[in-house]
């Protein structure tokens, strides 16, 4: 007889949304996760386009739903080092790595964090702000425990310290522990592992790492987010100033056939919602977006973008931006563009032109996350030619890989918004319980 | 009645709570609260020492309710209740208490006053627990049926979705053939398939398949029941028929735009929309030598504020056929915005201008204006980046225009009880994380009803529906939330007020005992508690949360308040 349980590989929102789908449907559920929670990049995010809710408050119950179903067995702080095998029955090894912590006995009340001598950049801030090296990920992590990262503490790094396992109360701190290998059979598996932010520090005509004041969309996020390092305040990285003016710059890495060709589909909208944002803290602030099609395609979008105009006085401006420049004055970046449209900044004449602002936000663009390269070779998936993974059959099996008994959804097979992952999540779902009940017919009559 | 004895844990939450909130305090205070038998603190509730400890307590002190003081009743209650559970306590004889969120955070400046608010909080909840009563979850069976609405390529998808599980589908299609909208379309983005390739085979395993019924030329002409049990009737050729079915997916498409008093169209004959286009070039027929493509006609404007998403790529794959068939043609996009997102539609709007096809961008407040007399001769454009006015000879004019919700939308909607946006398309529970569920149980949405999408997003949304619908009936039953309005008939006037509060369609106005009165179908209440706010009699009542429960709470609240604290 061949598995009812399913492997889901990412715990991102597509990832969670499959996994409580296909136990819903009956199905015993492996969710493999790399970092020490689930959440995926939608925990980083302040609030969504183009309901403006609260990220974290609509995934958070998603995720609680997800850890607390009794089918799902959740498999954080763990990756996938060997796989193989065909439809209906693949044989899966996942390494899941010591968190020096006994998740039995842990209650995450984060004391040991706050002993914690060691400060390290934090992942989850973008590296905005610290963490310890025992830390939870953030304050809403599934599951909420501790871990220690071996890489930076003090004692499984230079022998000396241990002051965790004094201050925990439940006794839950043990640094024996050591990794361990699970070995999985399933009948099928579901890719879900997303994206990766692109590095602009590349296009080094807009000075991302070499200007303060530029920074990029994710790490505007975080900055905006009232769980964020600076609280909610927008305070810029030179100085600390609430910045008077932003400029959004689009394209940065994507519809660039020297990086990215392809279009990374969410970004026109997560600018827009940034601006609004900008302009709710500080309603006396001024954002600019300078894009080339403002790509708003989805339900009740181009509504959003009204109301950005017209109640929130974004100015959209149709152009590329050639160079970022810094006012050594001011501490400001100038950002250098040309005209395409004529009268777009109320000026009669097409020009380059020239804008200072407080603050950029480069919205960079998304690539698919590194693991998953890795993950398609160990299955033999092939990848489309923007490192996506492929789709067998676009228009019919829109979530079936090249491989039978494979399927991705979410951001891993093509850039699209949290509505689109979740659709595609459920998907999967549904092809999985189709080719898994059509596996037992044919032992059945075998 | 037995006696009531409640019992209070009060959790530290190691120094969560411990470090602001005196937590031996708040137990000792406990104890002097009436009906409390037995009070403690633990350094965590939610350890295995904790539960076990409410767990034997349960057994030694013979409590009949439980009050934790602790944190959030989001992650913490079903584990709390579960211990109850365990010890043979009806889990709805459970109150939780935060004292953390509701207090040591917000006032961990301030740990006196912190003290004296957990140990109100304490004395509101056990007023409470008093006045709770056991509760049962109720449970109903799912018929094994699913019904799908619409023949298109999203209700095929659907429909083949769940008869591959064994589910049995009635698919019900208005027309006399299987394949929608799109029957008309030449070739599919994005991988240019012929249509006819792709529905064929499509229809063939539908209609062949074991556990699909498909009834064309038919219509819904009735629904009612709840998740798990609709009737619907279904009307072909005049006769009417019953079926039985636990879910509902609607998959009825959506009709392209006629740009009437738009660009001319109408009154010259080589005006034409896509889907004419289409449908002209696919019987065969010259190909023109100048086609100008007019995008945005009737989208993105003030009446009509939304963009019909593939259009775009229609036009592209469009003007890519003309130039595939001949070289020399000249191809204009006369556009907006170009929304070619993700990584395919940017391909192949890439490979549009490599093959030489011209795109111009305008302003929506100086259109595209369509000249000549009685056939369209030029099209006359003030191109935004030129900033010039260019003319156009053309053979052709084709507009781009966006899919419309389906007129008879509405009457779709009143029958399955669920919402359409100011757009006529069918609005989902919510637009991020439930796009293809309303908040209707037990009914679904995919495709082009719920917003224009293009093949593989409608295919998704259609499989994804069909995950949905797949559940309850897998399941075979539904559990049913035992927190439910229930109406008090000896004091309800009948008002319907209650009826239109209720967002989910679960409360009629019925003749029962007492006359004609409010009655609450469980199945389908979620105890939001719309229809207890907006009654005016107090007929309504909400199970856990009654006006006993409630004002016991503020009594509490308020007796000592009077007495002098704070």
């Amino acid at each position: 007889m061949e598995s009812q349980s399913v492997l889901v590989i990412g715990g991102g929102i597509a990832g969670i949304q499959a996994s409580i789908d296909l136990a819903n449907m009956g199905f015993e559920v492996y969710l493999v996760e790399k970092t020490p929670s689930i959440g995926g990049r939608m925990a980083q995010l302040d609030k969504t386009f183009p309901t403006n809710d609260c990220s974290m408050c609509i995934l958070a119950p998603k995720m609680i739903e997800c850890a607390g179903h009794e089918r799902v067995h959740l498999l954080t702080y763990s990756d996938v080092v060997e796989m193989d095998g065909k439809a209906g029955d693949f044989r899966v090894t996942v390494l899941r790595k010591p968190r020096y912590v006994d998740v039995e006995k842990c209650t995450g009340c984060g004391e040991c964090a706050e002993k914690c001598p060691r400060r390290v950049p934090d992942e989850f801030n973008v590296g905005l702000a610290k963490r310890k090296a025992a830390y939870l990920p953030f304050p809403q992590a599934v599951p909420r425990k501790m871990t220690i990262d071996a890489e930076s503490c003090l004692y499984l790094t230079k022998g000396r310290c241990r002051v965790c396992e004094e201050t925990c109360q439940a006794g839950a701190i043990d640094f024996e522990q050591q990794e361990e290998l699970v070995e999985l059979e399933v009948g099928a598996i579901v890719l879900a592992t997303g994206f990766d932010p692109f590095d602009p520090g590349s296009l080094k005509e807009y000075g991302y790492g070499e200007i303060d004041n530029v920074i990029t969309g994710l790490e505007y996020e975080r900055l905006i987010c009232a769980s964020g390092p600076t609280g909610g305040h927008l305070e810029r990285p030179s100085d600390g100033k609430v910045p008077g003016t932003i400029a959004f710059i689009q394209c940065v890495g994507s519809r660039d056939v020297n990086y990215k060709a392809y279009c990374s589909s969410v970004c026109c909208m997560h600018a827009t919602k940034e601006a609004i944002l900008a302009n709710e803290h500080y309603p006396g602030l001024k954002s600019f977006i300078f894009y080339t099609d403002m790509r708003a395609v989805g339900k009740q979008f181009q509504e959003y973008i009204i109301r950005a105009r017209e109640q929130y006085g974004v100015g959209y401006i149709r152009s590329r931006p050639g160079k970022i420049t810094v006012n050594e004055e001011t501490g400001n970046p100038v950002v250098w563009y040309d005209e395409t449209i004529y009268g777009d900044a109320g000026d009669p004449e097409r020009r380059v032109a020239s804008m200072e602002v407080d603050l950029v936000v480069l919205c960079q663009a998304l690539v698919p996350h590194s693991v998953h390269a890795e993950i398609a070779e160990k299955l033999g998936l092939m990848l489309d030619e923007s490192g996506f993974i492929a789709i067998e059959d676009r228009l019919i099996r829109p979530v079936d890989t090249t491989v039978p008994g494979v399927f991705a959804c979410g951001f891993c097979q093509g850039p699209q918004d949290i509505p689109d992952s979740v659709i595609q999540a459920s998907a999967a779902a549904a092809r999985v319980a189709e080719i898994l009940a059509k596996k037992s017919k044919e032992l059945e009559h075998a | 009645m037995p006696k009531t004895r409640v019992g209070v844990f009060v959790c530290h939450c190691g120094n969560n709570i411990g470090g602001v909130v005196r937590v031996p305090d708040v137990v000792e205070y406990a104890r002097t609260l009436p009906n409390v038998t037995y009070a403690e603190d633990n350094l965590y509730t939610c350890s295995e020492e904790g539960l076990s400890s409410i767990k034997d307590q349960i057994a030694k002190q013979g409590l009949n309710r439980v009050v934790v003081a602790s944190c959030t009743p989001r992650t913490h209650e079903p584990l709390f209740k579960r211990a109850c559970e365990e010890a043979g306590l009806n889990k709805y004889l459970f109150e939780f208490v935060n004292i953390r969120e509701h207090c040591s955070w917000v006032h961990m400046h301030d740990p006196a006053m912190a003290t004296e608010k957990a140990k109100e909080l304490v004395r509101m909840g056990v007023a409470k627990a008093c006045h709770l009563e056991p509760q049962q979850e109720f449970e109903s069976d799912v018929f094994p049926a699913a019904l799908v609405i619409g023949g298109g390529v999203a209700g095929m998808s659907a429909a083949l979705g769940l008869a591959n599980q064994g589910i049995q589908v009635h698919l019900v299609e208005k027309e006399q053939e299987l394949g929608g909208l799109i029957r008309g379309v030449q070739t599919l983005f994005p991988t240019e398939q012929d249509t006819d390739e792709l529905l064929r085979p499509l229809a063939e395993r539908v209609k062949a398949h074991a556990h699909i019924s498909v009834s064309l030329g038919s219509e819904v002409e009735n629904v009612s029941g709840f998740i798990g049990d609709f009737d619907v009737s279904v009307r072909a050729d005049g006769e009417v028929e019953g079926l039985r079915v636990g879910t509902i997916i609607v998959a009825t498409g959506a009709e392209e735009l006629k740009p009437v008093d738009l660009y001319r169209y109408g009154e010259l004959p080589n005006v034409v929309t896509q889907l004419e286009f289409e449908e002209k070039f696919k019987s065969g027929g010259e190909i023109p030598r100048s086609v100008a493509i007019i995008n945005c006609v009737g989208a993105r404007i003030p009446k009509r504020t939304y963009c019909g998403r593939f259009c775009c790529a229609t036009a592209i794959k469009n003007a890519i056929w003309i130039k595939e068939r001949d070289p020399q043609a000249r191809v204009y996009v006369l556009h907006r915005d170009v929304m070619a997102y993700g990584v395919e539609i940017e391909e192949f709007y890439r490979r549009a201008m490599e093959l030489g096809v011209r795109f111009l961008r305008y302003d929506v407040e100086s259109p595209p204006e369509v000249l000549g007399e009685d056939r369209a001769k030029a099209v006359k454009v003030q191109h935004q980046l030129m900033g010039k006015e260019v003319i156009l000879p053309v053979d052709m004019v084709v507009l781009t225009t966006p899919l419309v919700a389906r007129d008879d939308n509405g009457k779709l909607s009143k029958m399955l009880k669920v919402p359409l946006g100011s757009d006529g398309f069918f609005l989902e529970a919510h637009l991020k994380l439930r796009p293809i569920e309303f908040s209707t149980d037990g009914v679904y949405v995919c495709g082009a009803a719920r917003y224009p999408s293009n093949i593989p997003e409608s295919v998704s949304q259609a499989y994804a529906a069909a995950a949905k619908a797949s559940i309850p009936i897998r399941e075979g039953l539904v559990r049913v939330e035992a927190i439910t309005a229930f109406c008090d008939e000896r004091t309800c006037s009948a008002c319907g007020n209650c009826v239109e509060a209720c967002p989910f369609g679960a409360i009629e106005l019925q003749q029962g005992r007492f006359g004609r009165t409010a009655h609450v179908n469980t199945a389908q209440c979620k105890g939001c508690g719309c229809c207890v706010a907006a009654c005016p009699s107090g007929a309504m009542q909400q199970r856990g949360f009654s006006d006993m429960q409630v004002l016991s709470m503020i009594g509490a609240l308020a007796e000592e308040m009077t007495g002098g604290v704070g």
